[in-house]
């Protein structure tokens, strides 16, 4: 086994509109890893999240998961592994009931209906939404989908999950919720985010996109600190380090 | 405009779910064979588009009224003509299960008139004639101008057919004809510039979306007729069956029970709890034969029409037993809300 | 304003009557599709000029409100909304058959006006039938019945999916209507260019979500085929009920029981 569950090198993608969005980017997680992926918007991170399991195949370059290069033939074990939860979770839940669909992905995988029926009551209830089984997905709360969406996606028991802007639009307790299921993981991680202080709390290593490229690639605390580079990326020092003016006034 | 199940008879109502049923199993197969994944979300999605839009008006200039969006023709533009029906037909079906437009037994009716003219006819014979293999936008302002009128006119003699040959309504069919064809060139022209106006805008802002649309996914319209014969034969088959059925036997029921039991009648053994029937109507004297039941073999009557005939006493009879119904019927119900109520 | 709120909100409201627990929403959805079915096709057989003989047959949705807690108000408001096209049609039937029917003392009441009441008789009890079936069963459950009954599956899936989003897009063309209106003065902009691009807007942002639709479908495993776990059952009390009500439409369809009462108490009375 590798020592690296994701390996991206040198990768090249364009839209099919000619928009070249992704210009040689290359750096490597390993297992249980938890990384922030932050920039501005349009930077590319939407993109790049969509090829760790395929969504999109590279125009030059190369991913690989785990021992696996990333390629239509290796697709479903990779989209096995990896587990993508989408910025809107209206565009994950599209199935009629919440149990439906947690269980579509096992399903899809070709379990028999006992353990589709065990790996759906498990990924809830670690998401603590089995009360939400028998709910048609349109009639919850903000923060009632993002956790059925995560279900979701943990009842195919990935290896690594990927998240688009998990925070956003979510009020600030249930952001906090989420930020302390999260933390209970033992996954690797991949948060696509603007929210620095959820960078902070779950991530030790943060990745900067701009434009297309990796502007800066180390730990959240110094990453966090550089006022220039944040700025340049659209970005701002997480209020939490900027010290209190009223303790410390200027 | 949606046919309602309470303008149609059974044979009419039977005849368009079965042609619209099969035309359903057909497009649904014709999918199949596609196997483009991309499209279950698409349609679902388009179909959903369909029915937000037809929520959203626009005051039509110098009348003051409002229009909207019928969808059958964008929906035929974007997708093609298999998927585009099965669309349209969901989105009917939804329409009459939540808004109670049309109703289950006139969806037959509703699926031929709004998807089958739309996808089948106007799409493939009207627009992509006009629009050819390179649009532009003078072009697909014509054909789905053209288009639109067509199917809305097909339409709209759908309704008035269905609803001459249900002998529900008194209208006569050129009356009718007289009163739908002239709505419905307007309501056509307005569809028209609609769906010209959308499908022009998305041709300007993502012209790939056009050119994904299958051209014609698998052959050319020609290979359409003999599926289109077919289940008008379909549909002739099966409304004249119910008709004739209807007609030769006013009360079906009893001549399917004839034709189970190879009895005239069902002659119910005397005893037991049907002879305490037979024995309580012939107490009550009560025909079973009630009037309006001729006697077999009679060339076509107006049989219904003797009931409830001129006869001031059994019309007196028939308004005091609707009363008692009612009332019995509203104790029935308040009696079962109150057992709810308990046992809830 | 907010007509498409509205509608939403209905439709929304009843599904949410169908999460309760009564013995109607615990049978089988096969078996009440199926009863609604038999029901709806033996109201709209009786000819023309049948009113006393439908009158009995209100006893079923009036049975299923008072099992199933379905609101009546709310039935009625929305059969009221669904009205015009039968009441369009059927008003010429009094216009066009004046032939004297029935005397009812000094009334006389020509065919037109009996055939006309028959129709809204239809009318009111086919839509409500309709109405209580989602009421009382909830669409997916609706769908899933016709599945089993031999539907196409595309065709039942794509029903699940527009059913889905029908809400998301909803609220999207809500509030675009809504900017539309805040900012349209006098009606000036409510015209048809502003409604074309908005609908044009509308439909690309449709596009782009079936886009993200069918990545979010590939990341789970989605191979073009949708697989569902709903097993279906029928138990005793779902075939009782089939059979009872369909025997009692069957009876009432061939004996006209509201012309027996009324022809005994006039009986009684003589
Ligand atoms: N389907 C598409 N077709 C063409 N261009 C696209 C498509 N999706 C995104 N883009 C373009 O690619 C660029 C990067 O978009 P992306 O969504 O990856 O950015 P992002 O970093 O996720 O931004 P945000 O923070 O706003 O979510 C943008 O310029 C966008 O316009
Ligand atoms: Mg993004």
């Amino acid at each position: 086994m590798s020592h690296h569950i994701i390996d991206i090198d040198d990768l090249y993608y364009s839209y099919p509109d000619g928009n070249q969005v992704l210009k040689g980017i290359s750096f490597r997680i390993t297992h249980g890893e938890k990384v922030a992926l932050v920039g501005a918007n349009g930077a590319g991170k939407s993109t790049l999240l969509l090829q760790f399991n395929g969504c999109l195949l590279p125009e030059a370059g190369r991913v690989r998961i785990g021992e696996m290069p990333v390629t239509k033939k290796t697709l479903k074990h990779v989209r096995r592994t990896v587990g993508l939860i989408f910025q809107d979770p209206d565009d994950q839940l599209f199935m009629p009931m919440v149990y439906d669909d947690v269980a579509f992905g096992p399903l899809n995988l070709g379990l028999t209906p006992e353990e589709v029926d065990r790996q759906v009551m498990q990924a809830l209830a670690a998401v603590g939404a089995v009360h939400l089984k028998d709910r048609p997905p349109y009639h919850l709360s903000g923060g009632e989908k993002r956790a059925v969406a995560i279900a979701a996606v943990l009842s195919l028991a990935p290896a690594i999950l990927v998240m688009d802007e998990p925070s956003s639009n979510l009020d600030p307790k249930t952001r906090r919720q989420l930020i302390d299921l999260l933390k209970t993981f033992e996954h690797s991680l991949i948060i696509a985010t603007h929210d620095l202080d959820l960078v902070l709390d779950l991530c030790p290593r943060t990745l900067v996109l701009k434009e297309g490229r990796i502007a800066a690639d180390g730990p959240t605390r110094m990453i966090m600190q550089d006022e220039e580079l944040l700025a340049s990326c659209n970005l701002e020092k997480p209020l939490r380090l900027q010290g209190c003016p009223v303790c410390h006034p200027v | 405009m949606h046919m309602a199940d309470a303008l149609i008879s059974p044979a009419v109502g039977g005849a368009m779910w079965a042609a619209t049923a099969g035309l359903t199993v057909y497009s649904a197969r014709k999918l199949k064979q596609d196997m483009d994944d991309r499209k279950l979300p698409l349609m679902g999605v388009l179909g959903a588009f369909v029915f937000a839009a037809q929520m959203i008006n626009f005051t039509i200039p110098a009348t003051g009224s409002s229009g909207h969006l019928g969808g059958g023709m964008i929906l035929a533009i974007l997708l093609g003509p298999y998927a585009a029906f099965l669309t349209m037909a969901s989105v009917l079906t939804v329409q009459a299960l939540f808004f109670a437009d049309g109703g289950l037994l006139a969806l037959g009716c509703n699926i031929f008139n709004l998807g089958l003219f739309p996808c089948f006819i106007a799409y493939p014979f009207i627009y992509k004639k006009l629009v050819g293999e390179r649009p532009t936008q003078g072009r697909i302002l014509l054909g789905a101008m053209a288009a639109a009128i067509l199917s809305l006119q097909m339409g709209a003699f759908g309704v008035v057919g269905e609803t001459w040959f249900s002998g529900i309504s008194e209208l006569p069919f050129f009356t009718f004809m007289l009163l739908m064809q002239p709505i419905h060139l307007a309501i056509g022209v307005v569809e028209g510039l609609v769906t010209a106006t959308v499908v022009a805008f998305v041709w300007k802002a993502r012209p790939e979306i056009l050119e994904m649309a299958p051209p014609m996914a698998s052959g050319a319209p020609r290979s359409f007729k003999p599926v289109i014969l077919g289940l008008v034969a379909l549909a002739v088959f099966t409304g004249g069956f119910l008709s004739w059925f209807a007609s030769t036997h006013p009360d079906g029921l009893e001549w399917a029970i004839k034709g189970v039991t190879g009895k005239e009648e069902v002659q119910a053994p005397k005893t037991g709890a049907h002879g305490v029937l037979a024995a309580l109507q012939e107490k009550l004297a009560f025909l079973p034969d009630y009037d309006f039941r001729k006697p077999e073999g009679e060339p076509e009557a107006k049989k219904e029409e003797s009931w409830p005939d001129v006869n001031p006493g059994k019309s007196l009879a028939g308004v005091l037993g609707a009363v008692i119904t009612l009332l019995l019927v509203g104790a029935i119900g308040f009696g079962l809300k109150k057992y709810a109520g308990h046992h809830g | 304003m907010g007509t498409i709120e509205n509608s939403l909100y209905n439709i929304g409201y009843l599904e949410t009557l169908s999460y309760q627990a009564t013995p109607i929403h615990r049978l089988d959805p096969r078996v009440k599709l199926l009863t609604t079915m038999v029901f709806i096709v033996a109201v709209v057989s009786f000819p023309k000029y049948a009113v006393g003989s439908l009158i009995p047959f209100i006893l079923y949705p009036v049975a299923l409100i008072a099992l199933g807690n379905v609101p009546v108000g709310y039935l009625g408001k929305k059969i009221l909304i669904a009205a015009p096209f039968a009441v369009f049609i059927g008003i010429f039937n009094p216009l066009l058959d004046r032939q004297v029917m029935v005397h009812l003392g000094p009334l006389a009441i020509s065919g037109g006006w009996v055939s006309f009441a028959s129709i809204m008789l239809r009318f009111v009890l086919t839509v409500s039938a309709a109405l209580i079936l989602i009421a009382v069963t909830g669409f997916h459950q609706v769908c899933a019945a016709l599945e089993r009954l031999g539907m196409p599956r595309v065709f039942a899936l794509q029903l699940l999916f527009l059913y889905r989003y029908l809400f998301v897009l909803g609220g999207e063309a809500a509030r675009m209507v809504r900017a539309r209106a805040l900012r349209s003065f006098d009606g000036r902009g409510l015209g048809f260019g502003t409604y074309g691009s908005l609908l044009g807007h509308l439909l690309l942002r449709t596009l782009d979500r079936a886009q993200r639709l069918h990545l979010a479908m590939l990341s789970r495993g989605f191979d073009g085929e949708i697989r569902l776990l709903r097993p279906l059952r029928l138990h005793g009390r779902d075939v009782g009920f089939f059979l009872g009500w369909t025997g009692l439409f069957v009876l009432l369809r061939l004996y006209n029981i509201s012309q027996w009462w009324g022809t005994w108490v006039m009986g009684l009375v003589k």
